[in-house]
């Protein structure tokens, strides 16, 4: 029988702090990976699974070190005495795939060179030989024309082929194990499911063992064989993914497993453990009292109509004109109470589309209304204090130099919605009581705050001038699934309280079906098909929409009925 | 620590906040602003008040020679002034426009900064370009050129009440520039990001943007260029003074003290030149070893070597 791919015994990660404490990130872990298995590696930020990943390539940032225990590589055993993991050679046993394929490729180096240095300093082959497994390489990775992309440049490539071209290099010393950490989440849906579908061909065929970090159920349900769920650096449940995704026994994998939104069955709400303190739902209350207040612009319908937005300098310096149009012609309303949802793959236009209805961009021709009135002509007016942005990255939208209570309390002093500074910060404790956060809260610095914590107090500060409509891009992108869930529960609470109209821009098709009440899918700069969410998932009738909806990975594996939390 | 507490591994050994050598040079910084500032109670007497001066001992040795007199230590200069006395002044001239002249910049390189980096455009252009053309001059011809003209349209610019105002103008002048340039740039980094575009779309006047939610993010920087440009100003100041357009001979900063020593060197009286020579050496590499040390600090590229 052959040797483990990878074997991992009693694998405790410490990182020493300045102080004399010390932090376990990685606690008591066993873990195996059999040749031509994939074992996914789940769990949420901070839970280790990516130190585990750099404690095998001997990647592990610099006071981190193994305190005990035992790897194996493909049998043989990896020194650990020095604590770090010095005895294997990087990209010759163990090959490695990143999350960001922009990244993880060397500007300044052609394909070929970036593929043959490494071939030609481990296996000592000489250019030509190199040459000759490069291409074999790109073709079993499925890059067109593999002679051409031989001389790229990695700018040249697109986002699908550079993770393709990382993937060959990871694969050119024909290691026993791959370490892919987070190898599609910065991929459109349509070249994830390539990529995943060429990672499960490399398993297959060629035996090797492939550790998949990822904290995406979909992407697990869809090729891995066997899965390991972390909390807080240490195993809770371990086994096929059948097992472990359809019936999961411990708690926390239990509530994991329910936060995922499911693209195939609407819940009104997701499932999370009950976190809402009696307080939250009081402060809602008043504050869609106060919502109610003022009448402005309430009642009305957010229209966007024939929406041209052009980038690029015309007539600029020397007289050239490169126009490149990011919408082209889009049309839709989102009347009160509605959540509409706007969905496509990157550089779709559609966060262009809700920068313009925000105010942040000038569209080139056609118009944005709220209730009749425009969008963005005149500062501090109606229509822009009715409309509010939550952002996609939490952690650049709140300024780390102010705190959160006076971050939130400024749009109420700006358009004087409160009598004076006491009830503006009484006003600021009641939004962050409203979002499910402490009324002290406000005293700390965004740092103090997890990135779902920052996400709510980033919606609290939309609440803020009492807007009608707020615009979601990607509110939650870059979160947790458990937190996501929170986030998500947190907005539809909100609509049906306080009558908000909410446009959510997501290329998450699972979310968008949990949370929209319509769906336009754009493509290219415009909207290929619009409509009601359960009519658009039962019966899409355009071709790239079916296309979208079938690249979605299955989730079968996962536990059809909603797991009780 | 008691001997039931657990073990530490790699508890490393406490560590200084900082490097011995900048540790030397702050204190330097700190002890000469403190002699410049206290200096009239200091210095044994005032060497802006003639009626201190005796010809008489014009041009006496420092005491540790055959020749001194012990009541001046650093000797004397060619007017029977106390050399110790000038220097503890003159250092006090010296430190007053070099901070005057960063301050100023700072002040007018933050603002323009701002309002570059932020509207871009026209404005961006105009402000850019504007300091592009005072780059490309050097700073002690830009320097010349300014308190020339100052001080042949205004003949009171000479004076000891207005040359420390027309050398901050005429250093300030200059270095504003760099200020501007690091501030746009680090605007137009804060200015893209979510917090900024949120504050645009709740709807608040770019003034308010830009002074409360850029402003205190792009500090940093400038705190570590002041502390360079400190050194070079107060350079900048002692080259003018030394070429006779700085400080006049009876308010003397340490520039118009080297200048006037410089005439007696090769007559065998090196002492005035070098001692007010040597202050100035000693006050520039040590404001230079701290700003260095801010810089690497606070450069994020260095962080964790």
């Amino acid at each position: 029988m052959k040797p483990a791919a990878l074997s991992i015994t009693d694998l405790t990660v410490d990182y020493p702090l300045a102080d004399g404490s010390v932090v376990t990130a990685v606690r008591d872990v066993n873990l195996t990976v059999a040749p031509g298995e994939i074992h996914a590696l789940v769990g949420e930020s901070g839970a280790g699974k990516t130190t585990i990943g750099n404690a095998l390539m001997g990647l592990l940032q610099a006071p981190g070190r193994v305190a005990k225990g035992r790897i194996e590589i493909g049998g043989k055993p990896v020194d650990i005495r020095t604590g770090r993991t010095e005895g294997i050679v990087q990209g010759k046993d163990v090959g490695a795939i990143f999350q960001d394929p922009m990244t993880s490729l060397n500007p300044l180096f052609t394909v070929e060179s970036q593929l043959g240095e490494t071939m030609r300093h481990h296996l000592g082959l000489s250019r030509a030989e190199a040459r000759q497994r490069s291409l074999e390489l790109l073709r079993a990775v499925g890059i067109p024309e593999p002679e051409r992309r031989l001389k790229s440049y990695p700018h040249q490539l697109s986002g699908g082929q550079r993770q393709r071209v990382v993937i060959a290099a990871a694969l050119c010393c024909d290691p026993k194990l791959i370490i892919a950490d987070e190898p599609t989440t910065a991929l459109d849906v349509s070249v994830q499911a390539q990529i995943l579908k060429l990672i499960r061909g490399l398993a297959d065929e060629r035996g090797v063992g492939i550790l998949l970090v990822t904290h995406n159920m979909g992407v697990v349900a869809e090729v891995a064989d066997r899965v390991t769920i972390m909390l807080k650096g240490q195993v809770v449940e371990s086994g096929p993914v059948a097992q472990v995704l359809g019936a999961p026994q411990h708690p926390y994998a239990k509530a994991l497993i329910g936060a995922v939104p499911r693209v195939d069955v609407k819940l009104p709400r997701l499932p999370v453990p009950a976190q809402e303190s009696p307080g939250t739902a009081a402060a809602r209350e008043q504050v869609r009292a106060r919502m109610g207040g003022g009448d402005e612009a309430k009642a009305g319908e957010l229209s966007v109509d024939n929406l041209v937005v052009e980038y690029g300098a015309r007539g600029g310096f020397l007289g050239g004109s490169r126009v490149f149009r990011a919408v082209k012609g889009v049309s839709f309303t989102v009347e009160p109470g509605e959540i509409f949802g706007l969905v496509g793959e990157s550089g779709c236009g559609k966060t262009t589309v809700a920068n313009t209805i925000a105010g942040l961009a000038k569209p080139t021709s056609g118009s944005v209304t709220l209730g009749g009135l425009p969008i963005g002509a005149k500062r501090g007016g109606v229509a822009r204090k009715a409309l509010q942005m939550v952002f996609q990255d939490p952690y650049s939208a709140l300024n780390p130099r102010l705190r959160v209570a006076t971050a939130i309390a400024e749009p109420i002093a700006f358009y004087h919605l409160a009598a004076n500074k006491a009830d503006a910060a009484e006003d600021a404790a009641l939004l962050l009581e409203s979002v499910g956060l402490d009324r002290q809260a406000g005293a700390r610095f965004p740092h103090a705050f997890s990135g779902g914590q920052r996400q709510r107090i980033a919606i609290a500060r939309a609440l803020a001038p009492r807007p009608r409509f707020l615009v979601c891009d990607e509110p939650t992108s870059s979160l947790d699934v458990s937190v996501q869930a929170q986030i998500l529960n947190l907005l539809k609470d909100l609509r049906d309280l306080a009558g908000l109209s909410i446009l959510f821009i997501s290329h998450d098709l699972a979310v968008v079906r949990q949370m929209c009440d319509r769906i336009a899918v754009m493509k290219s700069g415009e909207i290929v098909e619009q409509a009601p969410t359960e009519e658009l998932f039962a019966a899409p009738s355009h071709p790239y929409t079916r296309e979208l909806l079938s690249l979605v990975p299955s989730l079968d594996k996962i536990a059809r009925e909603p797991v009780a939390v | 620590m008691s001997l039931a507490a657990p073990p530490r591994p790699a508890a490393r050994r406490r560590r200084l906040p900082m490097p011995v050598s900048v540790l030397i040079g702050l204190a330097i910084v700190v002890l000469m602003l403190a002699v410049a500032l206290l200096a009239p109670w200091i210095a044994p007497t005032d060497p802006t008040n003639v009626a201190s001066f005796d010809l008489m001992n014009a041009e006496l040795p420092p005491a540790f020679m055959p020749e001194g007199d012990p009541a001046h230590w650093l000797g004397t200069d060619n007017q029977g002034r106390d050399l110790f006395s000038a220097i503890l002044y003159g250092m006090r001239v010296s430190i007053a426009i070099g901070g005057g002249a960063v301050i100023v910049a700072a002040s007018i390189g933050v603002v323009l900064g701002l309002l570059a980096g932020y509207f871009g455009g026209w404005v961006d252009i105009v402000i850019m370009r504007v300091g592009d053309v005072i780059l490309s001059l050097p700073t002690i011809l830009l320097a010349l050129l300014v308190s020339g003209i100052a001080r042949a349209v205004f003949p009171e610019a000479g004076t000891a009440q207005w040359a420390p105002v027309i050398l901050i103008g005429a250093i300030a002048i200059h270095e504003w520039v760099q200020y501007a340039r690091t501030v746009r740039a680090a605007t137009m980094v804060e200015a893209s990001k979510d917090y900024v575009r949120a504050a645009r779309v709740i709807g608040l006047p770019p003034l308010h943007i830009m002074v409360r939610h850029i402003l205190p993010n792009v500090m940093s920087p400038v705190m570590v260029i002041a502390t360079i440009n400190l050194a070079a100003a107060v350079l900048t100041e002692a080259t003018l003074s030394f070429l006779g357009v700085g400080m006049p001979p009876t308010y003397p900063s340490l520039g118009t003290l080297i200048r006037i020593g410089n005439e007696f060197v090769f007559s065998g009286i090196w002492w005035i030149a070098v001692f007010p020579a040597v202050t100035l050496v000693i006050l520039v590499l040590a404001v230079n070893v701290v700003g260095d040390w801010l810089r690497d600090r606070f450069n994020p590229k260095l962080k964790g070597r």
